[in-house]
């Protein structure tokens, strides 16, 4: 009884990939086990928690919620696709270092493809604007006081431009 | 929690998706934004034989907007729909209640028709048909049919939808310019389905009383109930902020006729108990009425300015 | 001089890769495994018939099904008890996978290993098992009723019966001149954590040896378990800790029947095997905590000081004991506070009921004992019309009595001795950042404008950092990397960063040079966990000692080669020098080189070491008897006791009137865990646990319906707040270093949530004008509260007829 198998095409974070997956493989399993991209974490695989939350065409989504099948012919964005692998950290990132905006980092994939795709739309958030932003992604570590100061931050890091230098959180260490 | 097995089909036109529908009928599920069925196949609480997804039918994924009203296609998210401008005008209860079905990153995703398809007594947009007096158009092997709002909805995730029917689109008539319109809602977390919720809907005479007033409920029954609460509040000026001393007994008998009527059918779980969610009932009410009176006040003052400006 | 590292808000060394979506989790660890799946129990206590897998033999992708009839040895006997304690009446473990009764749902029954998790899923639901369904025991009155009992051979189902007394205090009780009774309830939570429980495992037969994975709170306690259950000596197991995504307590219980049956499995089909729990079945297989009724009896003298104080607690255990007794004991003797409480008996009887076990969640049994005294405290205020403040005042340990005794013995088996504190420092504190004078005047402004508020404010003490031990090894290789190795584990506490800071300071070393590994068990072999915020004292300790130690050789070696005295050399950015004369000294990794006299040039430090090679000494032996090659150490700490720490939440809340939905409007903090390593990282953990304790209070309880089925085993309907839900939180520091260790350090990882629910329920209680006994408290909870309050059914608090917004009721309207 062996079950059917789709051969899918994907376009994650700009590169394309094939897959060979049943219909009802989760779009959140595609992109770990298939493909490898295990940034995307699981936590509830029933659409509440967020932290399989990737971007489908620039929009942010549950990758447990979507079929393997059912997110070809769309643009996916994972947290892998953020920074490039040897550059600076996105500002998101980058601001979430700076704010201690994670602890076990296991949530965190999620609130940074959120995070990112939100100040595309909005800018200049208040704070109040960025806790709400946030508040569909559960967090069980920072109590989400730092995650709101990140948004605020990495809004900040936006606004001054990719050539800016980020601020340390730290007095930097003298070098001899 | 991983989906059961099943065979998938993508059909790439309406009547080729209506035909599967049939074909598998009752073995097949319809998935377009997959924010209800998804959950129920990884929790194995659902296991259709079928799924169909229907995202890549083309021509359902439009807002159109008309003198009459809105319709509102099968594949189009809620997202999408709060951001339509036209539709907001012509239907401000959308708006207001898209901003309260889940969380943005739901909506994304989630499409206004499927969460009504769902026929969850908790949705915001079932209950917005409901008060509007919407309808549903549905495609099936035979053709199309119309469903109006009142006859859809059947029962706890229940609706009169056939075997092999899909619905194509919701209607949703136009509030008109001397109407207001609000949501209120009390929910555990931001985003949660409401404990209770009440959605309202207020029309206005010229001298700005009261002329008509509805009210749906979520959450307090297993379907949307929809009252008529103009008998309570007929008459009555909305103002922004405190209410006159006898208007404000008037109000608290819309409450009270809301909570004596939709109070029977009110649920206890594990969030609350039968009587609170009367007694929210009786006070969103109160507030949800209010709150739409003064949106009415606002349109058709706005309305009026705009007309005298161009005069 | 270098920037000290230590007690600066240094960014995490974690991060990076965690924020590329480059962290390892255990399910990150990459394909070829095969995946278990369990069948387990939809009854709450029932008898299993038998198991039938014939349906699943066809599906395609199955490896083996497993149930108790395929173990032998000790893999058939029931999992060990963990912490053997002389209340302990009865201490029941679970089997693997059950042998004829089910005591729970969730419990595993059948074991599944299929090519992935979608088929072992599959053929777990084709599965037929037959149940002869028993009568469950469900709640704490049920369970002390024992109308059934749980576990055969029991005549009741009390597991563990624990009396502590110090002086007489019903006596004292009698004698008071005022006396009080309460009767409380906490309900259930968990800890959890966003990535559930895990366990990979492969055998390598070559090698005869074993690697788990595992997403543990201790590697080292999960290798004897696993090395006894299978029968494996303890150097056949290497138990390695990924990533992992948050443990709150949960993922110290060990072993779990997974983490057996899964390396089991694996040596048996020497296939490697992975299995990752899903979040349903983290809810009813994981652990869960909090459940208590307390009965309190209290005699106080009319300024509120203490004079008695009885205290009986039931505590719901769930369906085993594998953890003991830690959860009511620490209730028991951590109820106590920053208070002398006069003459105190504390009696628990810890309950066997069909749920899931309960072990420790982040506070660990200190919730309930504050919401316990906490409660206390304030009925007392009210009792004598006194500020809640003034009446903890008067019962505060005072800072020229530490160390304090309070004659109990803590969960550690060692005597409950406070070693530092300053209570009435941090009241002062906490009332300056809350404005606890300024409330009154809050109020009547907030009531004037038709807003009910309230104000409640809770104090804690918390033993962290038990022994009995950590281990520290710090390695310097000759490229002047510096390795340092711990053996308890990291849940996103940052250990990684707050050790390499000690290590930096200690050793004089840059952070980027220092790489820190934790709970892996072939780099560190002895350890006992992470549990009771003991990581900062005890490893953070042990590291310190270690890298001073590496200090102390370094020099001396330097000091040979440069013939200089060891007092006249320093360390600075990984070089040693001589003070006063910077340019005169070495890499330390040509130290490294130094020390190993068998140094082939290797490498350009070896090839650099050459110049400092001295002539060659006949009369001594390469390696001095006394000394060892290579420039490293293991250190071990071991505290004498636990330190103290403590901390005071106060929190204002509004209640709507109509709705009576809770709002908290400001949350303050006062902490002291003496010394801050990194104060970021301190101020993260208060948040977090913060959030946890409002969770406990406002929203998150296990609901058990009379058949033993969690009715809320989803993120649907267990409500984790949202940001939308937890609010900011105001922080000030006190520093009361501990004299118990090298470095002055006290535990931090629990703090913020212990208060909760005693504050809040102090704020609710404040706004409303009732008591408030039961938590968690929701908006439904209170509205039944208000409607028995205004039928006279519950009594007003004394200290102020409740000046508030007049409430609608029905039948009642404000017309």
């Amino acid at each position: 009884m062996g079950e059917r198998m789709h051969d899918i095409r994907l376009s994650v974070n700009g590169v394309p990939h094939a897959a060979t997956v049943p219909a009802r493989r989760l779009l959140s399993d595609c992109l770990r086990h298939d493909l490898g991209l295990t940034g995307t974490h699981v936590g509830c695989e029933h659409g509440v928690c967020g932290a399989c939350t990737v971007l489908v065409d620039g929009r942010p989504a549950r990758s447990c919620l979507m079929l393997a099948v059912g997110a070809e012919g769309h643009e996916l964005t994972t947290v892998e696709g953020l920074a490039d692998p040897g550059g600076p950290l996105h500002p998101v990132q980058q601001a979430f270092r700076e704010c201690h905006g994670l602890q076990c980092g296991f949530c965190t994939p999620g609130f940074l493809t959120l995070i990112a795709a939100y100040l595309e739309e909005h800018p200049d958030p208040t704070e109040a604007e960025a806790r709400e932003a946030v508040a569909g992604n559960l967090c069980r570590c920072t109590g989400y006081t730092n995650i709101v100061a990140a948004v605020l931050r990495a809004a900040e890091l936006r606004r001054a431009g990719p050539a800016a230098v980020p601020e340390p959180a730290v007095p930097a260490e003298e070098r001899p | 929690m991983k989906p059961p097995a099943f065979d998938y089909h993508a059909p790439e036109t309406l009547a080729e998706a209506v035909r599967v529908l049939a074909e598998t009928a009752p073995h097949g599920s319809v998935l377009a934004g997959g924010q209800s069925l998804i959950p129920l196949l990884n929790m194995r609480l659902a296991a259709p034989r079928h799924v169909v997804d229907i995202t890549r039918v083309p021509g359902l994924d439009r807002v159109g907007t008309g003198t009459g009203g809105v319709t509102v296609g099968a594949l189009v998210r809620h997202t999408d729909l709060a951001a339509d401008p036209a539709a907001a005008e012509a239907v401000p209860l959308l708006r207001q209640g898209l901003r309260l079905v889940a969380h943005p990153v739901i909506r994304n995703r989630g499409t206004t028709v499927g969460s009504i398809a769902h026929a969850d007594p908790s949705a915001e947009m079932a209950a917005a048909l409901a008060l509007l007096g919407g309808e549903v158009r549905v495609a099936n092997a035979a053709g199309t049919r119309t469903i109006a709002a009142a006859d859809l909805f059947t029962g706890y995730l229940e609706t009169s939808l056939e075997r092999g029917e899909l619905i194509t689109a919701a209607f949703f008539p136009a509030q008109g310019p001397a109407t207001g319109s609000a949501f209120a809602e009390v929910a555990r977390r931001h985003g949660d389905y409401a404990v209770c919720g009440v959605a309202a809907l207020v029309a206005l005479d010229p001298d700005l009383r009261i002329t008509g007033a509805k009210a749906a409920y979520l959450s307090m029954g297993p379907t949307p109930a929809v009252l008529d609460l103009t008998e309570a509040v007929a008459g009555l000026v909305p103002a922004h902020g405190p209410v006159a001393p006898g208007d404000s007994d008037r109000y608290a008998a819309a409450g009270d006729l809301a909570a004596a009527r939709t109070g029977p059918d009110a649920a206890a779980d594990i969030h609350a108990t039968a009587e609170y969610r009367t007694h929210l009932a009786r006070v969103l009410t109160v507030r949800a009425l209010r709150e739409a009176g003064a949106h009415a006040v606002s349109r058709a003052t706005e309305r009026a300015a705009a007309g005298a400006g161009r005069a | 001089m270098s920037t000290r590292m230590f007690g600066a808000p240094v960014a995490r060394t974690e991060d990076e890769r965690l924020l590329r979506g480059r962290g390892a989790f255990l399910d990150d660890l990459g394909p070829g495994a095969l995946a278990a799946a369990f069948v387990r129990s939809p009854h709450a206590h029932a008898r299993v018939v038998g198991i039938d897998a014939e349906d699943a033999l066809d599906v395609d992708g199955l490896v083996a099904v497993y149930t108790h009839d395929d173990l032998s040895g000790p893999m058939a006997e029931p999992l060990p008890m963990l912490i053997p304690h002389p209340g302990i009446i009865d201490g029941r473990t679970p089997y693997a996978l059950a042998k004829e009764y089910v005591h729970h749902v969730g419990a595993a029954v059948a074991m599944v290993v299929a090519t992935d998790r979608y088929t072992a899923e599959d053929v777990a639901e084709r599965i037929r098992v037959d149940y002869e369904v028993l009568d469950p025991v469900v709640g704490i009155e049920a369970a002390a009723r024992a109308d059934v009992v749980l576990h055969p051979g029991m005549a009741d189902n009390v597991a563990a019966h624990h009396v502590q007394e110090v002086g007489d205090a019903p006596a004292a009780i009698d004698a008071a001149p005022n006396v009080l009774d309460l009767e409380l309830d906490i309900e259930r939570s968990a800890c959890t954590p966003i990535e559930g429980r895990g366990v990979r495992a492969r055998w390598d037969p070559a090698d005869a040896r074993l690697r788990v994975y595992s997403s543990t709170q201790t590697a080292t306690g999960v290798r004897a378990a696993v090395a006894a259950k299978l029968g494996l000596g303890l150097g056949q197991v290497e138990v390695v800790v990924p990533d992992v995504g948050g443990g709150f307590g949960v993922k110290i219980v060990h072993p779990w029947p997974e983490e057996l049956m899964v390396p089991w499995a694996a040596r048996l089909l020497g296939r490697e095997i992975t299995w990752t729990e899903d979040r349903r079945e983290h809810f009813v297989s994981a652990a869960h905590e909090r459940a208590q009724r307390q009965r309190i009896r209290v005699g106080f003298d009319d300024s509120g000081r203490l004079l008695g104080l009885d205290v009986a607690i039931l505590h719901d255990n769930g369906a085993y004991l594998p953890y003991g007794v830690i959860v009511p004991i620490v209730t028991s003797t951590q109820l106590l506070g920053p208070y002398k409480p006069g003459a105190y008996r504390v009696v628990f009887t810890s309950l066997y009921t069909s749920t899931v076990i309960v072990t420790p969640y982040r506070g660990a049994g200190r919730p309930q004992g504050v919401f316990a005294m906490e409660r206390t405290m304030d009925a007392i205020a009210d009792h004598l019309g006194l500020d809640r403040a003034d009446v903890r005042a008067a019962n505060f340990i005072r800072p020229d009595e530490m160390p304090y005794d309070q004659g109990l013995l803590f969960q550690d088996g060692r005597p409950l001795i406070y070693d530092s504190g300053d209570y009435p420092a941090a009241l002062a504190a906490i009332k300056k950042l809350v404005d606890w004078d300024g409330f009154a005047a809050y109020r009547e402004r907030a009531l004037a404008e038709g807003r009910r508020v309230g104000i409640g404010l809770a104090c804690y003490v918390e033993g962290t950092g038990p022994g009995p031990y950590e281990g520290g090894h710090v390695q310097v290789e000759t490229d002047g990397t510096v390795r340092v190795a711990t053996g308890l584990t990291s849940q996103g506490q940052g250990h990684e960063t707050v050790l390499a800071q000690i290590v930096a300071d200690e050793l004089g070393i840059a952070m980027s040079d220092i790489v820190v590994t934790t709970g892996d068990t072939r780099r560190m072999g002895y350890s006992v966990g992470t549990f009771a915020s003991r990581g900062a004292v005890t490893s953070g300790s042990a590291v310190a000692l270690a890298a001073r130690s590496v200090r102390e050789k370094a020099l001396r070696i330097a000091g040979e080669a440069l013939e200089a005295d060891p007092a006249d050399l320093e360390i600075v950015h990984g070089r040693v020098r001589v003070k006063g004369a910077p340019a005169t000294g070495m890499d330390i990794g040509t130290v490294a080189v130094l020390s190993n006299p068998l140094r082939y040039a290797f490498d350009d430090a070896s090839r650099a070491a050459t110049q400092f090679a001295g002539p060659a000494d006949y009369d001594r032996a390469p390696v001095d008897p006394d000394d060892s090659p290579g420039l490293e150490s293991a250190e071990y700490h071991s505290p004498l006791r636990c330190t103290f720490a403590a901390g005071m939440h106060a929190a204002v809340v509004e209640t709507d009137p109509e709705t009576a939905e809770i709002r908290i409007l400001r949350y303050c903090v006062v902490h002291d865990c003496g010394r801050l390593v990194n104060p970021m990282i301190v101020e993260g953990q208060v948040h977090g646990g913060v959030a946890q304790g409002v969770a406990g209070a406002l929203y998150e309880r296990m609901a058990y319906d009379g058949s033993g089925q969690l009715l809320n085993a989803s993120f649907m309907d267990f409500l984790i707040p949202y940001s939308s839900e937890v609010p900011a939180v105001a922080i000030d520091h006190l520093e009361t270093p501990s004299p118990l260790n090298p470095l002055g350090v006290k535990g931090a990882g629990e703090a913020g949530v212990i208060p909760g629910s005693a504050v809040l329920a102090a704020a609710v209680e404040d706004a409303e004008g009732f008591p408030i006994t039961a938590m968690p408290i929701s908006p439904s909870d209170l509205f039944d509260l208000r409607r028995r309050f205004a039928a006279g059914e519950i009594a007003p608090l004394r200290r102020r007829a409740p000046r508030v917004p007049a409430q609608q009721q029905p039948g009642q309207e404000r017309r």
